[in-house]
């Protein structure tokens, strides 16, 4: 029977109409809109006073030799971020990737019949991926806050910061390219009998690598952005700069500081380029 | 003959084939020997006391931390006020992805190259230079625009709508709206610039206008990308929304600031768990709708 014409009744478009208008008008008022609040006295003059403050930017000698330090600190924050975060993630993630550590046929000799093996290292799989979890799910500001209460202020916490919350990440990411590994390599390596660690070196590692190094560049390019705003909890580098002058409200200085934010963005975006064309 | 013979089996050697060229080896050394400086470099610079931290002092005092969030305060007056932070963080980022939206709209149809000045849609205007050239100005001002936009974090932009109008969580909803409108105006862009051309040639071909082209050949391709995106840039919005409230602009984030700075580490767990709650439930709606809308 053919009934063309005859649409069934979708009950969803208007179930998510009603939630989205109900959604948008409780929003509306919780988060205190106030559309027209630019057009109204106060405030225009408080973004005339500061697109105005905004302009000449602070290009005196003084100020930008001052400022070259923490620029340089934020790239290095972002860089040992990356590392520590390389560090926990590279460890966590393998043991977080089923088809290493319990399942699959690099496995499949050892653990087979035998229940306490295989529980066991199910257990050390599922430790691995709440770790991994909770690195993640904390953001990075919290993180950053919390470590300047437990080290105290510069650089280092921010450090931290990175390296734990992106350690997370990391993590995740690195157990899902291994566990989009293809087997058929490593087969043919266990059949010309190699064991577990040359099976690793020579069948596995060189087929997750490319995607491992492009992803931490990724990252990287992250951490950047995230090391130079981490100042603004006291964690070092041009946030603390950016956030200081934010308060005495000198803002010609706040717009030199963002400059210099999207010339250091824009470099380490170019290698990261750079070195993924080459890989 | 001897001679041949004696080259020969070099030649025919199978592994010669796959051996590199010299010149990558330096490269990798040279990229390597770069890199363990850029490290060596960065560890002086960045203060790092990774000795400090792990030495019997170091970890004692994590551990302190540690067992202090233990256990979480569940008491009503901390629940509901967390309650009232997670619902300010979702109403954040629900309306800043919105205004997002909105913003990436005004500018990205702009923005797209093929849609103001070349491609199929001009290709028949005669090309007077200056008419191209006026046609290109709002094109390289909404570029411009979505750019600035984009570069500047939203903590940033956070931390100048407090200046603006005042703390709470007003503030948030701009500042996500303003950096996101600037991601999702790019986001878009790509899109449009990516778009299938056969739909807009035979419409053209019919006589549609151009927006009749725009609505009818070039929106129903796009729109699930859009949506896509869209529902993307939500998922992040929340897990920044939970901290804007870090320079003042309300939500989770500045109960947790609370938290943290007056020691109160029960409370902390208590809001680190409704966090972790509405970020799941977030990314969890996200995909519903992904399934259901795409």
């Amino acid at each position: 029977m053919l009934d063309i014409g005859k649409r069934r009744f979708a009950l969803f478009p208007y179930l998510f109409g009603l939630f989205f208008f109900i959604t948008l008008l409780d929003s509306w008022q919780r988060a205190e809109v106030n559309l027209l609040f630019f057009f109204e006295r106060q405030g225009r003059e408080h973004l005339w006073r500061f697109v105005s403050g905004m302009f000449p930017p602070d290009l005196s000698w003084d100020f930008l030799s001052l400022m070259f330090r923490p620029a340089l600190e934020t790239i290095q924050i972002s860089v040992i971020g990356t590392l520590i975060a390389v560090l926990i993630g590279f460890p966590l993630g393998l043991l977080a990737t089923s088809t290493l550590v319990f399942r699959g046929i690099l496995n499949e000799a050892e653990v087979e019949g035998s229940v306490t093996r295989w529980s066991l290292r199910f257990l050390l799989y599922f430790l691995a991926r709440a770790v991994l979890s909770l690195f993640r799910c904390i953001p990075e500001f919290v993180w950053a806050f919390m470590f300047v209460r437990a080290v105290g202020l510069g650089p280092f916490p921010g450090v931290l910061a990175i390296g734990v919350a992106y350690g997370g990440m990391l993590g995740k990411v690195y157990s899902e390219i291994f566990e989009s590994v293809n087997t058929a390599p490593l087969e043919a390596l266990q059949s010309t009998g190699a064991n577990k660690l040359q099976i690793f070196i020579y069948g596995w590692f060189p087929q997750v690598l490319p995607n491992i190094v492009s992803y931490t560049l990724y990252r990287w390019e992250c951490a950047v952005r995230t090391s130079a705003i981490l100042g603004f909890v006291g964690a070092g580098g041009l946030g603390q700069q950016i956030e200081i002058s934010m308060r005495m409200f000198n803002f010609h200085e706040v717009t030199t500081l963002l400059g210099m934010l999207f010339l250091m963005v824009a470099a380490v975006d170019y290698i990261s380029n750079k070195v993924r064309g080459l890989l | 003959m001897n001679d041949s013979q004696s080259r020969l089996p070099a030649a025919a050697n199978p592994w010669d084939v796959h051996r590199e060229p010299r010149g990558s080896y330096l490269w990798t050394y040279v990229i390597l020997g770069s890199l363990l400086a850029l490290f060596v470099w960065s560890y002086r610079g960045s203060e790092v006391h990774l000795g400090h931290l792990f030495s019997q002092e170091g970890v004692g005092q994590i551990l302190i931390y540690i067992r202090r969030l233990f256990p979480p305060d569940l008491s009503h007056g901390v629940l509901a006020d967390a309650a009232m932070g997670a619902m300010e963080t979702f109403a954040m980022s629900f309306l800043g992805t919105l205004m997002a939206i909105v913003i990436a709209l005004l500018l990205v149809f702009f923005a797209s190259r093929n849609l103001v000045f070349s491609g199929l849609l001009y290709e028949m205007e005669e090309t007077s230079r200056w008419r191209r050239s006026i046609r290109m100005l709002p094109y390289l001002c909404a570029k411009g625009i979505l750019n600035f936009l984009r570069t500047v974090p939203e903590m940033v932009w956070a931390l100048i709508f407090v200046f603006l109008v005042g703390l709470g969580p007003f503030p948030g909803v701009l500042a996500l709206g303003v950096h996101t409108g600037g991601v999702l105006g790019k986001l878009f862009g790509e899109v449009l610039d990516d778009v299938d051309p056969q739909p807009i040639e035979s419409l053209q071909s019919t006589g549609a206008s151009r927006i009749q082209i725009l609505f009818y050949g070039i929106l129903p391709q796009v729109l699930p990308q859009f949506i896509s995106y869209i529902l993307y840039r939500w998922e992040v919005n929340i897990r920044v929304a939970a901290v804007l409230g870090f320079v003042g602009a309300g939500g989770l984030g500045q109960r947790i600031h609370i938290a943290i700075s007056l020691f109160l580490e029960n409370q902390l767990l208590t809001l680190l768990m409704v966090l972790y709650v509405l970020v799941t439930a977030v990314d969890y709606l996200s995909a519903y709708l992904r399934r259901r809308m795409i």
